[in-house]
């Protein structure tokens, strides 16, 4: 299994979520999220007083999939984040020892 | 104008009316001030700001109808500083009592909204870390010694700035604005800096909140000058339109600065030009014509737009720039009735640009040095003494909390979040 993190822009949350229904991905975890890469943020004024504002707006979507779906899963939600400006964000797969479903106590491919 | 201006002809249920409007539009300027300044601040003491002007309209109320009204108004007792004790706790006045066309009684209450604003316009200096208990003894102790006092000078019987200068101030300019900019100055040297003032951000943390309290000023700011013509008559249709006009061009020169000096306009900046033209044109929106108004205005949102960056040069904390606004703004309209004050407004004094010499221009200076210096100096004072009695910062920890939970154990937004539903204990 593989748990697929992006980090994205939060506009396009829907997007990306549609492309996953699409392939059939039954969850998902949204959460609120703040940070910076390469851009590193955007200037603000107030009254004249400028303030840096590193830590920007994004959401961090994370989604558990088998071996075999993570690189359809983790290209189509590059696809759907992408604006082409800066600050689209990243997405990264990472190896998953174990699952389990709570409700029924499964484990593995049949608790995603 | 002042009461002792207009010659008693009996009751008017025209100028009645209208002050009674002005009235309620004025005291709707302290909570609009509230949402302005309380905007302003970070999310951990909005409360605090908005409670500093709340209590300002309890505390300087009971202080008014006590003795301010009667020190401010009365008959002058001595040399043009001070009125008189006759109508302490305004024993002696009824409702058939005039001032002017118009109930003493609601003569006073108008005057008492202007008190009320002046106190709370104060707060903006010492945002997020006075002690609110200090700020309870500070707003007494200051009406008593501060704003009634100036408020004879200028616009009570006898008083020495409007009888023995002869120096113009139509809704406050030196009253209002001048007084609470000297005195944000002076509290906030007696308090310091906030923690982290000039190193971390403190970026206001609800813009629209700051929209919201720029229109209510501007609204209330109808009454608060239209009504100092004391009547239902073309002066106050003047000075409404001179505010109007003064708001406008106040709000354009901001922006036109910021977008010049930073490349963006501003939500931030078009509420604060707006509040500076205001300002301005407070003292003079009675003497003076709509194109000087409009030039009052101009002149005052390109100003003060500078002025605020003032506190980060000297190095004083006046968090929400009651000076840089405030007494700059006041000080702009004051000086410039002596450019442009027109004899068709005041009826006597002509500025320097209407052929009038320098004289009324010599006078409002000599007015706002007085006014500015006597507002200093007691304030610093005022402030000194308490701080000697009981302190009047906050403690480290408080306001790095926020005084929103240190003092009035209250937050102001619901964000949620893990432990918020486990604390919540029905019947504590």
């Amino acid at each position: 299994m593989k748990l697929i993190t992006a980090v994205v822009k939060p506009h396009r949350l829907d997007e990306v979520k549609t492309a996953l229904q699409d392939l059939g991905v039954n969850g998902m975890t949204v959460t609120e999220a703040s940070g910076y890469g390469r851009q590193h943020g955007h200037t603000e004024v107030y009254r004249g007083a400028e303030y840096r504002v590193d830590l920007v707006p994004k959401i961090r979507i994370e989604v558990l999939v088998e071996d075999a779906d993570a690189e359809p899963v983790l290209e189509a939600m590059v696809r759907a984040a992408r604006t082409g400006k800066i600050g689209d964000g990243k997405v990264w797969a990472m190896p998953v020892e174990t699952a389990v479903r709570v409700r029924t106590g499964e484990r593995g491919p049949e608790a995603l | 104008m002042t009461p002792a201006t207009l010659a008693s002809a009996g009751l008017d249920t025209g100028d009645t009316a209208w002050l009674l409007a002005s009235t309620a539009l004025v005291l709707l300027m302290t909570p609009g001030l509230a949402l302005f300044y309380g905007g302003m601040v970070r999310t951990k003491s909005v409360l605090n700001m908005l409670m500093m002007s709340f209590v300002s309209i309890a505390l300087v109320t009971v202080v008014w109808l006590v003795a301010g009204y009667s020190l401010a108004f009365g008959d002058d007792t001595f040399a043009g500083l001070i009125g008189g004790l006759d109508h302490v706790g305004m024993v002696g006045i009824g409702p058939d009592d005039l001032t002017g066309s118009v109930p003493t009684l609601l003569f006073t209450t108008f005057q008492l909204t202007f008190a009320i604003l002046t106190a709370a316009l104060v707060s903006g200096a010492i945002a997020d870390r006075m002690k609110f208990a200090a700020w309870l003894v500070f707003v007494p102790v200051w009406t008593l010694l501060v704003y009634v006092p100036v408020a004879h000078w200028v616009w009570g019987p006898g008083g020495w700035i409007r009888d023995s200068l002869g120096a113009l101030d139509f809704a406050g300019g030196l009253v209002v604005e001048i007084t609470c900019g000297a005195s944000g100055l002076a509290l906030a040297l007696v308090i310091g800096p906030r923690i982290g003032f000039g190193k971390d951000a403190m970026r206001p943390h609800n813009l629209p909140m700051v929209m919201l309290g720029a229109g209510l000023l501007w609204f209330g700011w109808l009454g608060f000058n239209g009504g100092s013509a004391l009547g239902a008559n073309g002066l106050a249709a003047a000075s409404i339109l001179n505010t109007l006009v003064a708001g406008c061009t106040g709000l354009l020169g901001w922006l036109f600065v910021e977008q010049r000096r930073d490349g963006h306009p501003t939500t931030f900046g078009a509420a604060s030009g707006v509040v500076a033209g205001l300002v301005a044109i407070t003292p003079a929106c009675g003497t003076v014509g709509v194109l000087g108004a409009g030039v009052v205005g101009l002149v005052a949102g390109v100003i003060c737009s500078y002025a605020v960056a003032w506190k980060f040069r000297f190095g004083y904390d006046d968090s929400l720039d009651v000076v840089g606004v405030h007494f700059v703004g006041g000080v702009v309209g004051t000086l410039l009735i002596g450019l442009f004050a027109t004899a068709t407004m005041t009826g006597g004094p002509e500025g320097l640009l209407q052929g009038g010499g320098v004289d009324q221009l010599v006078r409002q200076a000599v007015a706002v040095i007085a006014v500015a210096a006597y507002t200093f100096l007691v304030t610093y004072g005022i402030g000194r003494v308490i701080d000697r009695l009981m302190g009047v910062r906050a403690s480290e920890e408080e306001e790095l909390t926020g005084l929103d939970q240190t003092v009035h154990a209250e937050s102001a937004y619901d964000h949620g979040g893990p432990g918020l539903a486990a604390a919540q204990t029905p019947g504590r």
